[in-house]
């Protein structure tokens, strides 16, 4: 399904697009299975209609709102962004949605809404991943406020021009572009806010390995993965090197939200 | 103890050609897929992961020979072990070069600094580094030059080898908290070493039994 939009140059990096396929057939879905290809196999289990999110918590206004109300709240931008994921690769994806902080003003976070929480699908008969405990089930995810409040942090409901295809996260994710992929929760059914900190699904897992934080960061090392340089996805081959890792994955306006941290502590 | 099935010389060399070709496959399949970009999205870490795979099967396989050949009689099975462990060289070999090749393009000084940070990597790459005198030492030559029972301490090597390359592959899931393939392998070369326990034992208690003054 085609998706009406108009592009947002302020948000779009010159990188080279990544093939269309290469994006729908190299995902991380683990509620799909652990394996690369799994999701794009499996995911069309998934029934993305009917589909409602919940906006709950520390609002003045909480509602449900069916996927139909999410497509016009808003009208949806493309924007190009650089993915980076934390295993050491990137992809650019013209993504199709509009800043979360649109849907939160109609929501009217209060004084209390420190954080927000995302919360995603969990649907044991379509998710053969979830057989297997890799994760705390349902896969939660969470942004401090002034970061859900960026313009950068877009609320997701398609890319390529069309509606999210399942593996990526339909009908409804987040994308958080100068943090590693895993923030980047998808298939929301609730988005709450919330007072303190919340618990994410990796930090939880490995909470030495993945912070709160996941900024794309050079300096920080992964046990697992060397951060300081990718491979971008269907460009970089046999006989390039790979490229140096940018802070915040290029997206230096984000910085002013860390002025004062110490991001090797908080990473 | 021979039983059952015993090749002639002229079939045992036709078995090893067919080993040969079987073992040379997944090689052949990740040469064709590269030319004709067919390894998916990120054809780099195929290779390097489908190398690494390829080097525990071939790993787990040598240590199955014996088990294998004391449980069926085929001890003509011993004939097919240097050529496993030759392949699991091999594939080990490429799996390094796939690793400094993609990850690094080269650049030693940026691989070592790398094996340093994570681990995984410094535990792999020892088991690769203890693999390489065992390669070197396979030729009867090198056999008769040691002597049997040195060379046979040498290639004991081989249980310590597996257990890090399995460390280094459990390590490397670890990250994603993905261990079901882990799990797998981990099982079966348990099993394998276990086997040496028992028999271990059991020769043990055999001679205590013989050396047993006559009543």
């Amino acid at each position: 399904q085609q998706l009406a939009t108009k592009a947002n140059p302020a948000y779009t990096v010159a990188d080279k697009q990544t093939a269309y396929k290469d994006a729908t057939t190299y995902n991380n879905f683990y509620e799909f299975g652990t394996d690369k290809g799994s999701p794009a196999r499996y995911a069309s289990a998934m029934k993305t209609r009917p589909w409602t999110v919940s906006i709950e918590g520390e609002v003045g206004k909480p509602m449900t709102l069916d996927i139909d109300a999410l497509l016009k709240l808003a009208p949806l931008e493309e924007r190009v962004y650089r993915l980076r994921c934390v295993e050491g690769w990137s992809m650019v994806i013209p993504w199709i949605g509009y800043s979360l902080s649109a849907l939160m003003k109609k929501v009217e976070p209060t004084s209390n809404a420190k954080y927000v929480q995302f919360v995603t699908a969990a649907d044991r008969q379509a998710m053969n991943g979830l057989r297997y405990p890799v994760l705390d089930w349902p896969y939660t995810e969470g942004l401090r406020i002034d970061e859900a409040a960026h313009p950068l942090t877009l609320l997701t409901l398609g890319m390529y021009g069309e509606v999210l295809p399942n593996q990526n996260g339909a009908p409804v994710r987040i994308v958080v572009p100068w943090k590693y992929g895993f923030k980047s929760a998808k298939s929301i059914v609730a988005i709450r806010f919330v007072k303190d900190q919340p618990r994410t699904a990796w930090n939880r897992a490995a909470p030495g390995e993945y912070g709160f934080y996941s900024n794309v960061n050079p300096q920080v090392d992964h046990p697992r993965w060397s951060q300081a340089s990718e491979r971008r996805i269907g460009e970089d081959g046999f006989f390039t090197k790979k490229r140096p890792t940018l802070m915040f994955n290029g997206y230096d306006d984000v910085a002013s939200l860390y002025s004062g941290m110490d991001l090797k502590k908080f990473y | 103890m021979a039983t059952g099935f015993n090749p002639a010389p002229r079939q045992l060399l036709a078995i090893k050609a067919g080993l040969f070709v079987l073992a040379l496959l997944p090689f052949g399949r990740l040469l064709l897929g590269a030319l004709t970009d067919a390894l998916g999205a990120n054809p780099l870490e195929f290779i390097t992961w489908n190398t690494g795979e390829w080097t525990l099967y071939f790993l787990t396989m040598t240590l199955a020979v014996t088990p294998l050949r004391r449980w069926s009689g085929w001890n003509w099975l011993i004939r097919l072990r240097r050529m496993i462990g030759l392949f699991a060289f091999f594939y080990a070999f490429l799996h390094f070069t796939a690793f400094f090749w993609f990850d690094h393009f080269f650049d030693l000084r940026e691989m070592l600094r790398d094996a340093v940070r994570r681990p995984f990597i410094l535990v792999g790459f020892a088991a690769f580094v203890l693999l390489i005198p065992l390669a070197v030492t396979s030729t009867n030559a090198m056999v008769k030059r040691l002597g049997g029972r040195r060379w046979q301490w040498l290639h004991r090597l081989i249980y310590v080898i597996v257990p890090l390359g399995l460390l280094h592959f459990w390590w490397m899931r670890a990250g994603k908290n993905n261990f079901a393939e882990p799990l797998i392998f981990a099982l079966i070369v348990g099993f394998l070493l276990a086997v040496r326990v028992v028999w271990a034992w059991r020769k043990r208690a055999r001679e205590q039994m013989a050396r047993r003054p006559v009543a």
